[in-house]
């Protein structure tokens, strides 16, 4: 069975010139580079990183909003482009977004119900009783109360506002919603309460999700399989708990290194990574990450470390840790 | 910075053409200045040799070429009034003109300033409340009607100050004030924009809780920031001092520029009105380019900000 | 010191700060919103004290009020002591005083909170010659000292530079240099890493310790995330909509935690370290300040809750030694 989702190669660069004294330098940002992955229907994929990884950048590749510079997009089998036209129009029905603000994602002059309605009207499913019975019924079942429904945003708050966007998100039934940090401005509490929200909602009606976001607590919580991103990169891929409990790439360790734990609060030894996260444009030849790296050595500097499977169920791109013996069909069986 | 400064500059020199070709072109559309400059029943044999001998019945483009060929050449023209060079007459009226612009500006700045600085530090007071009611109707009113305004209280009723002409400093002092308020108001309005919009930043926070007493903390951290937007403003008023008295110049019958302009204008004496326009404008470009130039010293955002541009592949 | 002495935070020796019922309210008249409702709270010399809660509960307030950075929409009333004297009521140049030198306070959003068109040295020496009363070299080498000691490298070119050409990290060590400039004993960080990368946050987070241990000061950490206070602190307060709802030493806290909010936010953060569950989220949401319900603020969203919760407040009273709880439900 194909999956739901199919990633391969895809890149997305841009050509800029830096000012360099006077004159301007010609460089390549590659905001995203040669990434793979796959998603099967009705799981979650969790994309996590920190800024300037290029993880939005992707979202918006995968749904078709930006064109790609190399590699494809195949959703359902099909090739995704970024054409206006029809097709990619039909595609809207079968993939969404949500974003991180859920206020700026609304309009503020409209009551939420509208705004709900607003997707069965565009595609024109069914006369308007029906759309609004829909609309009413999958508002309700969303956790939002029938007092709200023809209240304007900004008289919401985030985690209601954040159920209106899921419900305009979920109206047409999507099979794929693409979730950009859509967690990170809310309280602690309502976090809880629409992370617990979107786990219903996968397995009532069997939504797959791309989910993205820099706190790997939520990313843990909500996948069935996270990729860590560098730099454009994917450098890590596997399970939540895999990853979590034995990451092997040094990124992906300083990064679970730095989650404190609640329940264990010893002093484990933490892996606090020496430097910043490097501007993208300044990108040398070898490895993404060989500058914060503490075990990078002149492999790492010439040569870019490709994504090899490890496990049926883990991926990694490092020169060190590809010393272990790989599983050529990997790749294929972790996809279907 | 000065890849920066040359396209301004450049562009500047292609705004002063425009100008000026766009003045040439509209002054000789309409009116004639044959029959402006000499009365209406001089005989048409009179009027045509005037034509004549200014170069008047050439074809349009033959003149335009000529005057910027003698243009680079330094040549402005004549006035057809009196035949005296152009740029000369006009020149001559510029210490005038200066003599109410700078002390206005001066005072524009000063008054502005304060005001506006203070209606932000006392934002909502009924202080605050005061000086932006005064403030709008300082820049709604017209010039003009605020220099009558002013002549009919303080010379015609009052009798204190002398209602026109430029033979003593008190003469001075009405069109002074009249060229600054409505000035000031727009710049205090302004102002107190910029300092609230300043003073609502995080860093403001920062500087009080480093231990800095009020006072340093508007002085050092939220003026200087509140001078950015501000500066652009007062680079313009720079640039519109020899012309923005013209309306006042009129009403106070002052000898300045403004005045040479209106009667130019009137009479079609088409080398003094394209000399004016000349030093007009390239005084408003020059006050731009240096506004453009201010910025980048100031703003190191602006300075180093030439970030990197890229288009997708 | 008697054990009343010791319930109600008389100034003892080790007793850096004191806040005592400290109120705010912003606007006037009748459209005045009531904000904070009476925080007792002390800060012992050299600790890390840690402040949680969610939007609303007040927690930064607590402390610009104390510094009287609220501004003159803000009604503040208290008694607050600093090593035994009140500095509450005092006006702006007499609290400048205190500010920088005795407290300091470090911001969120470090690109913000530094001044966008004065290089770094300028302001790092700007607060040196204002705590120190150095000035010129002195005060540059000062500048370059400081900086060394929150690990900027090359710190002497650093000087020059403008903070929007430094990365959020980066100024979040030039925040915390300028704060340590003053030698203060206590260092308020305002949610100091909530814009920062995961991997950036955990260099704050120790930094912010190190200088701690190094200085001998007292730290308040405010935060909305839970572990980071874990990580951090010794002691901890939760708050809620204007008011202390508990008080505990961190470990206490984590182990037996008996307000129902606590409770609810530490089954609503996934955890790394257990294995993968369902979350428990609290019902509803905060309320808005001008909205508080009767009674226990939190009643409306208690499981517990039982009448006598909808009729008062309850006051924050020990349970044990150190730990202070304020419910009518789960405490003696």
């Amino acid at each position: 069975m194909t999956p739901l989702l199919q990633v391969q190669n895809l890149a997305k660069h841009y050509a800029v010139r830096i000012p360099d004294g006077l004159s301007r330098r010609k460089a390549t940002l590659r905001a995203v580079d040669r990434i793979s992955f796959c998603l099967s229907a009705g799981q979650t994929l969790g994309l996590v990183g920190e800024s300037g990884c290029g993880k939005t950048t992707t979202a918006r590749l995968v749904l078709g909003l930006m064109s790609a510079t190399q590699g494809q997009v195949l959703f359902e089998g099909q090739s995704v482009a970024a054409t206006r036209d029809a097709t990619w129009r039909a595609l809207r029905q079968r993939m969404q977004m949500v974003y991180q603000n859920p206020l700026g994602a609304l309009d503020r002059r409209l009551p939420v119900i509208t705004q709900v309605l607003e997707p069965l009207r565009i595609h024109d499913r069914g006369d308007p009783h029906e759309h609004m019975e829909q609309a009413q019924a999958l508002m309700a079942s969303l956790g939002l109360a029938k007092s709200l429904w023809w209240r304007y945003p900004h008289e919401l708050s985030g985690g209601q506002r954040q159920r209106v966007v899921l419900s305009r998100a979920l109206i047409l039934k999507p099979s794929l919603l693409v979730c950009d940090e859509p967690v990170s401005a809310l309280d602690v509490s309502i976090q809880a309460q629409v992370i617990n929200l979107l786990q219903d909602v996968q397995e009532l009606m069997g939504v797959a999700y791309l989910f993205i976001s820099h706190d790997l607590k939520v990313v843990r919580q909500v996948s069935d399989q996270v990729a860590v991103m560098y730099l454009g990169q994917i450098v890590e891929q596997a399970p939540p708990e895999q990853l979590f409990s034995e990451p092997l790439h040094p990124y992906s360790q300083a990064l679970v290194s730095a989650i404190p734990s609640l329940w264990n609060r010893q002093q484990k030894t933490k892996i606090v990574l020496q430097g910043e996260p490097p501007n993208p444009l300044s990108l040398q030849s070898g490895c993404v990450f060989q500058q914060r790296c503490p075990y990078a050595e002149a492999r790492c500097r010439e040569q870019s470390p490709m994504l090899t499977p490890l496990s049926s169920e883990r991926q990694v791109a490092c020169h060190m840790l590809a010393q272990k013996p790989s599983d050529q069909n990997a790749v294929v069986e972790s996809c279907s | 910075m000065t890849r920066f400064l040359a396209i301004r500059f450049l562009r500047g020199l292609l705004t002063l053409f425009l100008v000026l070709s766009f003045a040439f072109v509209i002054l000789r559309s309409t009116g004639d200045p044959a029959m402006l400059i000499m009365s209406a029943d001089a005989p048409p044999e009179a009027l045509e040799a005037f034509r004549k001998g200014w170069g008047l019945d050439a074809p349009l483009w033959q003149q335009y070429l000529g005057y910027f060929k003698n243009l680079l050449e330094g040549n402005f023209g004549y006035s057809m009034r009196d035949k005296s060079p152009a740029m000369e007459l006009v020149l001559a009226r510029i210490p005038a003109t200066l003599s109410l612009a700078v002390p206005a500006f001066i005072l524009k700045l000063v008054i502005g300033i304060s005001a506006g600085v203070f209606a932000a530090l006392h934002r909502n007071s009924w202080i605050d409340r005061l000086l932006i009611s005064l403030s709008i109707a300082g820049y709604t009113m017209p010039s003009f009607v605020l220099g009558l305004v002013l002549v009919l209280v303080f010379a015609v009723n009052l009798g204190w100050l002398p209602s026109g002409g430029d033979t003593t400093w008190q003469h001075a002092i009405l069109p002074i004030v009249t060229l600054s308020l409505g000035g000031a108001a727009v710049l205090a309005r302004f102002t107190r924009s910029a300092m609230l919009e300043v003073m609502g930043q995080p860093y403001i926070r920062t500087a009080s809780a480093k231990g800095l007493v009020w006072r340093r903390v508007v002085l050092d951290h939220a003026m200087p920031n509140a001078a950015i937007p501000t500066l652009t403003l007062i680079g313009f008023m720079v640039g519109s001092l020899i012309a923005g008295a013209v309306v006042v110049e009129s009403v106070f019958s002052w000898p300045g520029v403004g005045r040479l302009l209106v009667t130019s204008v009137a009479n079609r004496d088409l080398a003094v009105v394209q000399s004016l326009l000349l030093l007009v404008a390239t005084t408003m470009v020059t006050a731009n380019l240096l506004v453009d130039a201010l910025y980048g010293w100031i703003d190191p955002r602006v300075r180093s900000g030439q970030e990197a541009r890229g288009k997708a592949l | 010191m008697t054990a009343m002495g010791i319930q109600r935070g008389l100034n003892l020796p080790n007793t850096l700060v004191s806040l005592r019922g400290l109120k705010v309210s912003f606007g006037r008249g009748a459209s005045a919103v009531q904000v904070l409702h009476g925080i007792n709270l002390d800060v012992y010399a050299g600790e890390s004290l840690g402040m949680v809660g969610e939007s609303g509960c007040g927690k930064s307030v607590t402390w610009l009020a104390a510094l009287g950075l609220l501004g003159s929409q803000a009604q503040v009333q208290g008694e607050f002591s600093l090593a035994g004297q009140r500095f509450d009521g005092l006006n702006d140049k007499a609290l400048a005083a205190i500010r920088g030198r005795r407290i300091a306070m470090i911001f969120q959003d470090p690109a913000s909170a530094l001044n966008p068109v004065q290089r770094i040295g300028r302001q790092l020496t700007e607060a040196i010659s204002l705590h120190k009363g150095l000035h010129g070299e002195s005060a540059r080498l000062q500048a370059v000292r400081l900086l060394d000691q929150v690990h900027i490298p090359n710190a002497a070119q650093r000087l020059q530079a403008y903070p929007h050409e430094l990365s959020g990290g980066m100024n979040q060590r030039v925040m915390i240099a300028m704060a340590l400039a003053g030698d203060p004993e206590l260092l308020i960080a305002d949610e100091p890493t909530t814009a920062l990368d995961a991997t950036v946050q955990a260099q704050i987070l120790e930094l912010l310790g190190e200088v701690r241990r190094d200085q001998g000061m007292a730290m308040v950490l405010i935060s909305h995330d839970l572990s980071v206070i874990a990580q951090e602190c010794a002691r901890v307060m939760v708050m809620y909509a204007g008011r202390a709802v508990e008080v505990a030493t961190t470990d206490e806290l984590f182990r037996s935690a008996r307000h129902p909010y606590t409770q609810g936010l530490l089954a609503s953060v996934p955890d790394v370290g257990a294995p993968q569950k369902r979350l428990i989220a609290i019902p509803g949401q905060v309320p808005e300040a001008g909205r508080l319900p009767a009674g226990c603020s939190f009643g409306p969203r208690c499981e517990l809750a039982q009448i006598i919760c909808t009729l008062n407040h309850p006051a924050l009273l020990p349970v044990a030694e150190g730990h202070k709880v304020a419910c009518f439900v789960n405490s003696p």
